[in-house]
């Protein structure tokens, strides 16, 4: 019930790509909330939010990997098993495999990202035992059935289609594109029409046997479930997996360094933009503060100064916005505008003169004291359902912070002072080394493109 | 292999017999009564709805009007009021409402349906008070300078251009709406037609805010680490002091005429991607529905379009590989009219017409012959579930709540709601299969040039 109306509309919107950058930091003063870290006997650890006010209980599980360990040549295979590990596993065929998710009222979901290969697993208590068997057998025996194979091939092609005609989306991919070329964090994630179509099953294959594996797995588990029976529980559905991942060395690198800005041409009233330069590592000392500073900039307020300066005071979009996105071999921080075709130049060159402003600047003392007074007090907010909660255990796993950031995320945001992010924002931002790709209409007509 | 198929179906059964057993448990945990409602002496609707797992709160407030309350030639009046609500009053300078909630370790957004206007903050429990404070002020004391009406007003073009503009299916879905409605103004988009928002001035948002926002025309919702009776002290203190405005409340829309004939949208667009089809159908929404109506219709498009396991994906992806996906489902929220809708991409070189024939007979077929006892089960299960799994997280309650009685209905309606879906049979999905009529449908059809051109002989 309470399905979204057909239409309605938000009076602000972010991409998703900004809400998940943002999600790695949602600390908070979840001060009640205990995580456990539980280990199975057979050695696999998990972090654990015991709640049994609801019958129900989410497991987010990522390996370290993604899309990065996708073969070369072949870009899109892990995205393709991210489609098809519910297409039967072990003697269970693929419209048997579902029939038994559903009659268990079981969720279960995959997604490949760059670095990493998530699944989520949402059950009823009572049904417990039986979607963790499930799980188990998609994760270690899957069949990736020629036939379930074509089917699905056949849609992640036509998303592929979607995709090239959505301004974003090719923008998006342009970017990294021209950023990385050469490495794996500049192939397309899910794969390009000629990829796809020379996939085959043997490929998903070795991929899993690869990459699905014991210690390079991290987990995170929120609702109705004890440490004990979580720890068996995690044997039923890990245990089959190899000890080892076999990883393929990805090198560390920075994105090419800017300016430069491309236009790939589309007939389109509202022309997109995504801008970005190199950003910060996680493990970077001074993650937290760059953090800070990108809300500030365009980190996800009304009060940003890109919204107040794009938005609010010129009318010129509705939606512009900035993040950091700290990958495992290299970190950007990139963000996006969308505009009228001759609105383009102009905000292009508002956002570079935010970028400059703050570079030579600084944010205010104000500033930054209203930065930390939200990140801290809004910390929170990030832990209100199960599968928030999950995400969030699983979010800090995956980028190996420890299992007490949650308690001590806060006070290392308040630790730090108007000095610091000054000294973060000089060394961070390059407006002047920009890489712009935009998607749409030339604003001077005429004019030759590339 | 059919050994292995009955064997699957065996198990399946069993599991099924498991979840139904829990179903009953979990009616006491999670789907009883919980939410608590008042209504203060000048009007205003107050639920409460406690649940104390994180010290947060989410705080709504629904206004009993939307877009289809709009003056004919003001379409977008009531997603822009809602824009500008965000610029102050007499106490509060421009953007600054969204200021303080956000020092203050808070989120605010807003939204605008066909039906209701929404405002709302999660915060810290003890930050409710100022937020109702705040939200209460800009229910009466607006104020809206020009010249910032003039930079929202290009600000929500821009929004309409990313939304529609540039995105072939979404201008599909808004031409399909404007043909199924003829006469109700369902018909209109939320957002506005791009013409009419251009010419919107600050004395149409003033005409709306005043004719519509009003404490007996709003519900507020909280929902979270709180007890009902101090949330009702703190609307009384807030909320309580300001006048009803008897005027506030909307008149009945303009009601459609019998649905006579099938229609149909074919738009070709090189953004296009791969051949798309779209069905609608028109159908009662869960307020106006006859009992256990809207309760079937739900069932019947789980069965029809949900998921890998649904009549359609089974025959047209795996058996006929004429589709590469399709999806159904129905939208009763709405308080005067539902929506049935079925999407399905073509497989790669089938023609949108043959896949129209084709599922157009999956769906004749289960217009006559009805669903199976198993397959009704199954789909009842898993809503049952998904009850549960939306009453995890303070801000899904407070918007299954919102949406229920902004929506006409009551909150023993939407708390009932599980009850209500066991006790849909068979047969009363076979009848809901009657509104799967081609006279009141509406057919979409939405690709590229190249796919629109008609096949050559050869």
């Amino acid at each position: 019930m309470t399905p979204l109306p057909s239409s309605f509309h938000l009076r602000r919107f972010f991409p998703a790509a900004a809400l998940a950058a943002s999600f790695l930091f949602s600390p908070g003063q979840a001060n009640a909330m205990k995580i456990q870290s539980v280990k199975s006997p057979g050695g696999i650890e998990a972090w654990l939010v015991e709640e049994h006010a609801l019958p129900l209980m989410t497991m987010q599980f990522g390996f370290k990997g993604g899309a990065s360990q996708d073969p070369d040549g072949k870009p899109g295979v892990a995205n393709f098993i991210s489609a098809m590990l519910d297409e039967g596993a072990g003697d269970i065929k693929s419209e048997a495999f579902q029939e038994q998710v559903e009659a268990l009222a079981a969720k279960m979901r995959f997604e490949a990202s760059r670095d990493g290969f998530t699944g989520t697993l949402q059950t009823l208590t009572v049904n417990r035992d039986k979607a963790a068997s499930l799980l188990g057998l998609a994760l270690s025996k899957p069949r990736f059935d020629a036939e379930a194979a074509d089917r699905i091939r056949g849609q992640l092609l036509a998303s592929i289609q979607f995709e090239s005609k959505e301004p974003e989306k090719v923008c998006e991919k342009a970017w990294f594109s021209t950023a990385y070329p050469g490495h794996p964090y500049g192939r397309p994630t899910h794969g390009t029409a000629e990829s796809m179509a020379a996939i085959v099953p043997a490929d998903l294959e070795a991929y899993r046997s690869r990459v699905f594996a014991r210690d390079n797995l991290k987990v995170a588990v929120v609702g109705d479930i004890d440490a004990a029976s979580l720890a068996a529980l995690l044997d039923q559905v890990f245990g089959g997996l190899p000890a080892k991942a076999h990883l393929t060395a990805v090198a560390t690198v920075e994105p090419k360094a800017g300016p430069t800005q491309t236009l790939i041409e589309m007939d389109i009233p509202q022309s997109v933009a995504t801008f970005g330069q190199a950003g910060m590592m996680r493990k970077d000392p001074d993650f937290i503060p760059a953090f800070i500073l990108n809300y500030i900039i365009g980190g996800g307020s009304f009060a940003s100064r890109l919204m107040e300066e794009v938005r609010e005071k010129r009318g010129l979009a509705y939606s512009v916005y900035s993040y950091l996105d700290p990958m495992q071999r290299s970190a950007v921080y990139m963000g996006g505008v969308a505009t009228k075709t001759d609105g383009m130049d102009k905000s292009l060159e508002v956002i570079r003169s935010v970028l400059t402003n703050v570079a030579s600047e600084g944010p205010s003392e104000q500033e930054l004291a209203e930065a930390k007074q939200y990140l801290t007090g809004s910390y929170a907010l990030n832990f209100t359902s199960s599968s928030a909660i999950s995400g969030q255990l699983l979010g800090l796993q995956m980028q190996d912070l420890p299992i007490d950031y949650v308690e001590t995320r806060n006070s290392k945001v308040s630790a730090v002072g108007i000095e610091d992010i000054r000294r973060v924002a000089k060394k961070l931002l390059r407006p002047e080394q920009l890489i712009v790709t935009v998607v749409g209409k030339s604003s001077k007509p005429g004019l030759a493109q590339n | 292999m059919p050994s292995n198929r009955f064997l699957a179906t065996a198990t399946a059964l069993l599991l099924m017999t498991a979840t139904a057993s829990l179903s009953a448990k979990t009616a006491q945990a999670a789907t009883g009564p919980r939410a608590v409602q008042y209504v203060l002496d000048n009007g205003m609707t107050v639920v409460v709805i406690p649940d104390h797992r994180a010290p947060v709160v989410q705080h709504m407030v629904w206004y009993r009007v939307g877009s289809s309350d709009e003056e004919r030639g003001k379409s977008g009046i009531a997603h822009f009021l809602e824009h500008l609500m965000f610029k102050g009053t007499e106490k509060l300078g421009p953007g600054q409402f969204s200021k303080i909630i956000a020092t203050n370790g808070g989120q605010d957004n807003a939204f605008t349906s066909n039906d209701s206007t929404a405002f709302f903050q999660a915060v810290a429990k003890d930050r409710l008070e100022l937020v109702m404070g705040m939200e209460a002020d800009r229910m009466v004391n607006l104020k809206l300078d020009v010249k910032q009406v003039e930079t929202e007003r290009k600000v929500i073009l821009e929004e309409r251009r990313s939304r529609v503009e540039n995105d072939p299916g979404a201008q599909l879905d808004e031409q399909m709406r404007a043909t199924m409605y003829q006469n109700h103004p369902y018909h209109m988009p939320v957002i506005g037609w791009f013409h009419e928002m251009a010419t919107l001035d600050r004395e149409d948002a003033f005409k709306y805010y005043h004719r519509y926002y009003a404490p007996n025309n709003a519900i507020l919702v909280v929902a979270g680490d709180v007890e009902a009776e101090d949330v009702l002290k703190l609307a009384k203190a807030s909320y309580g002091k300001l006048p009803a405005n008897p005027a506030a409340l909307r008149n009945p829309r303009p009601a459609e005429p019998p649905s006579v004939a099938a229609r149909r949208v074919e738009m070709v667009d090189e953004r296009a991607g791969q051949a798309t089809l779209v069905r609608q159908y028109l159908a009662p929404c869960y307020a106006k529905a006859k009992p256990r109506e809207a309760e079937a219709l739900d069932l019947l498009l789980k069965i029809l379009g949900g998921g890998s396991t649904s009549r359609l994906y089974k025959a047209l992806v795996v058996d006929q590989k004429v589709a590469s996906s399709i999806e159904g489902g129905y939208s009763g929220e709405a308080l005067d009219s539902g929506r049935i809708g079925l999407y399905g991409v073509a497989a790669d070189g089938v023609k949108l017409a043959d896949l129209e024939t084709a599922m157009d007979k999956v769906i004749n077929d289960v217009a006559k012959n009805g669903v199976t006892a198993k397959e009704l089960e199954l789909a009842r299960n898993q809503y049952m579930a998904s009850y549960i799994y939306e009453s995890d997280g303070i801000g899904a309650l407070a918007r299954r709540y919102g949406w229920g009685l902004v929506n006409g209905q009551s909150i023993a309606d939407i708390e009932q709601w599980p009850e209500r879906l066991k006790s849909v049979t068979a047969d009363d999905i076979k009848a809901a299969a009657a509104y799967l009529t081609p006279k009141a449908s509406v057919t979409g059809w939405l690709q590229s040039p190249a796919d629109a051109a008609p096949a050559k002989k050869s």
